[in-house]
């Protein structure tokens, strides 16, 4: 167990390394595309910590993400009576609220089991894109609300792509270690316990509704802060910086990142970004087969890719990352021989 | 908006809408729940393969065919569609988790509306109904010839599976697979392809309720993605293993929002979904099973 223990430590220290060098070797726009792959990491954090090991299904974490865009948007350019937040300070409070709109969730879900909950969390996300547009005055409507660009705080001599790649990677990696503390104390064992028999682990005393509830509001928090630095980053927000296909993608990351592994969401959240911008490079790539030949800008190449990606990812390797990076650590991590 | 005086004439009307559209949900959330019994998967899929094969639909009407020369083709296609999508996505992880599952359903809905855009282009497309858009005089009240032969065909399909199930020996190997599979094997049904035919049947009805819809709202690769969710809250609102609690969901379902819809202001258009929704999230609440359907109480 001490050897896992150093393995992961190190691991996290190697990452901590690489995420600090990298915008020195990548341009600046480069730094951007990473920062939003940093965003839908937090995300997928948070519907790890409740799908992977709650086994509670989110088809709306979208939604959640967009109540933090939306927050932060609310607080910057409407401001709280009428003084404007910094955004930095935003970041928090948007979690917060995305937190409490999750633990709302998570009390009718305690009743609500597998695909009952799967739908109910597809009608949020589907739903959630009406409610700007119903209450316009206040959200912005289909326009949408514009905020200030973003600029590196206290004079540092930055880019903004850089700033935000710092803040994003940052937080991150924080909410990456919570996340990690989380599951391996406590509350993951009884998250897992609940996961893998409901009644096993209520009748071992574990509180099933506080746990659930936990789960959602913690993930939804997650959300929360990935979508108000999404929405500095943008500089704007509206129904369609949140797509209802967003929810869609989140599962996508987590399920190629594998269900409760949390370094391997890396991979899953570089995938939802790769594919959503870099899907003509697939069509590319595709073209090079024989018998093939697709025009990479056409609408649907993406769609065609990502349903692709995924069926051909859950039928050959549904671990995912997180499996494929077990079986090859697990010789490190585990002694050869056992005393016994 | 400002309401209009209210009329009985015009409740009348929008009751026969909300019919019309509850027969669409109905159709749709039957599918839905013919999948769900047999191999305890919800389709995500469901709406875009009904999409799919109206397209076909389209295609072969506009080489020159009629509507009912093209009716059973499609039927034909979409019936192979699903059994092959069964075959080939469904079986390798038929006892894998719910969620591995449910992604897999998500990604064919992605991947079969993306290949939509590539084939179709993702214009509007006007799609002719083998129905006249004229109205009639029922008692009084003007309903088109459309809505009630939308009805009509759902219900025909709907009664045409319930003799199926009911009187063919086919039938109830099917119901037997889905209900105890282990001794159907035993008792020489072939469980494996019974799932695979249960897919092919969804897709005939999903087929049917994609061609229905088709005239009244324009033909695009999204068409069916907010009436999939009705139809899925219709399922969820019967209990999702009943077939007879789908149709009748469907059928509330359309009533009740278009109702909202039209007079209750605060709502109006743009919160019917989200109301739906909320309304079906209390009901769960109250009745975990929906209106038709049993909680599954199990041994552990």
């Amino acid at each position: 167990m001490r050897l896992r223990l150093s393995v992961e430590l190190l691991g996290f220290v190697a990452l901590t390394a690489i995420v600090a060098e990298l915008p020195r070797f990548v341009g600046d726009y480069r730094a951007r595309e990473l920062a939003i792959v940093g965003m839908y990491f937090i995300a997928l954090l948070g519907l790890s910590i409740l799908t992977g090991y709650s086994g509670q299904i989110s088809l709306g974490h979208g939604a959640f993400m967009a109540i933090g865009g939306y927050t932060t948007a609310i607080l910057t350019v409407n401001g709280f009576y009428g003084h404007p937040v910094r955004d930095l300070w935003t970041i928090p409070i948007a979690g917060v609220v995305a937190g409490i709109a999750g633990l709302l969730v998570g009390v009718p879900a305690l009743r609500l089991s597998g695909l009952y909950l799967a739908l109910i969390t597809f009608g949020i996300a589907v739903s959630f894109p009406q409610l700007p547009k119903k209450f316009d005055h206040f959200l912005g409507g289909t326009t949408g609300k514009i905020l200030n660009l973003a600029k590196p705080p206290y004079g540092l001599d930055t880019t903004t792509n850089d700033w935000i790649y710092y803040l994003t990677w940052g937080i991150a990696l924080v909410l990456l270690l919570c996340a990690w503390l989380l599951v391996r104390g406590k509350t993951g064992r009884a998250l897992k316990a609940i996961r893998d028999s409901e009644v096993a682990a209520a009748s071992s005393g574990i509180s099933l509704a506080r746990y659930k509830t936990l789960a959602f509001g913690i993930s939804a928090f997650y959300a929360g802060i990935a979508g108000s630095l999404y929405a500095i980053a943008n500089a704007y927000v509206n129904p369609d910086v949140f797509p209802i296909i967003l929810s869609v993608y989140l599962v996508v990351g987590l399920a190629v990142g594998g269900l409760d592994s949390l370094p391997g969401l890396i991979a899953g959240a570089a995938l939802i970004y790769f594919l959503q911008n870099h899907a003509d490079t697939v069509a590319k790539w595709l073209n090079h087969l024989p018998a093939l030949s697709l025009d990479p800008k056409q609408p649907g190449i993406s769609s065609v890719v990502f349903g692709a990606v995924l069926i051909v990812v859950m039928l050959l390797v549904p671990t995912g990352v997180g499996g494929l990076l077990r079986r090859v650590l697990h010789p490190l991590t585990t002694r050869l021989y056992t005393r016994s | 908006m400002p309401l209009a005086a209210f009329t009985w004439t015009e409740f009348a009307q929008q009751i026969a809408a909300g019919v019309r559209e509850g027969a669409i949900y109905a159709g749709l959330a039957l599918a839905i729940v013919i999948i769900y019994r047999s191999t305890r998967v919800i389709n995500f899929a469901q709406g875009e393969m009904a999409t799919f094969t109206t397209f076909i639909a389209w295609s072969l009407m506009n080489r020159g065919l009629s509507f009912w020369v093209a009716f059973p083709i499609v039927l034909a296609i979409a019936f192979a569609g699903g059994v092959t999508i069964e075959r080939v996505l469904i079986r390798p992880v038929e006892n894998a988790p719910v969620l591995t599952i449910v992604i897999i359903t998500l990604g064919l809905a992605l991947l079969l509306n993306g290949l939509m855009s590539i084939i179709w282009g993702g214009a509007n497309r006007q799609f002719r109904g083998p129905f006249s858009t004229r109205t009639i005089d029922v008692g009084g009240v003007p309903i088109s010839v459309q809505d009630i032969g939308i009805v009509v065909v759902s219900i025909a399909l709907v009664a045409l599976l319930a003799l199926f199930f009911r009187f063919t020996k086919l039938g109830l190997a099917l119901r037997a697979a889905a209900v105890n599979p282990d001794s159907s094997r035993l008792a020489g049904v072939r469980v494996g392809w019974m799932l695979a035919l249960g897919w092919g049947i969804a897709a005939v009805l999903g087929a049917v309720a994609g061609m229905m819809i088709a005239p009244v709202v324009f033909l695009d690769p999204n068409m069916m993605q907010t009436i999939l969710l009705y139809a899925f809250a219709a399922a969820v609102l019967g209990g999702l293993d009943s077939p007879a609690g789908a149709v009748v969901g469907g059928i509330l379902l359309g009533v009740t929002i278009t109702l909202l819809g039209r007079y209750v202001g605060f709502i109006g258009s743009t919160l019917k979904l989200p109301v739906a929704l909320l309304l079906i999230l209390i009901l769960l609440l109250i009745r975990p099973g929906g209106l038709f359907g049993r909680v599954a109480v199990r041994r552990v």
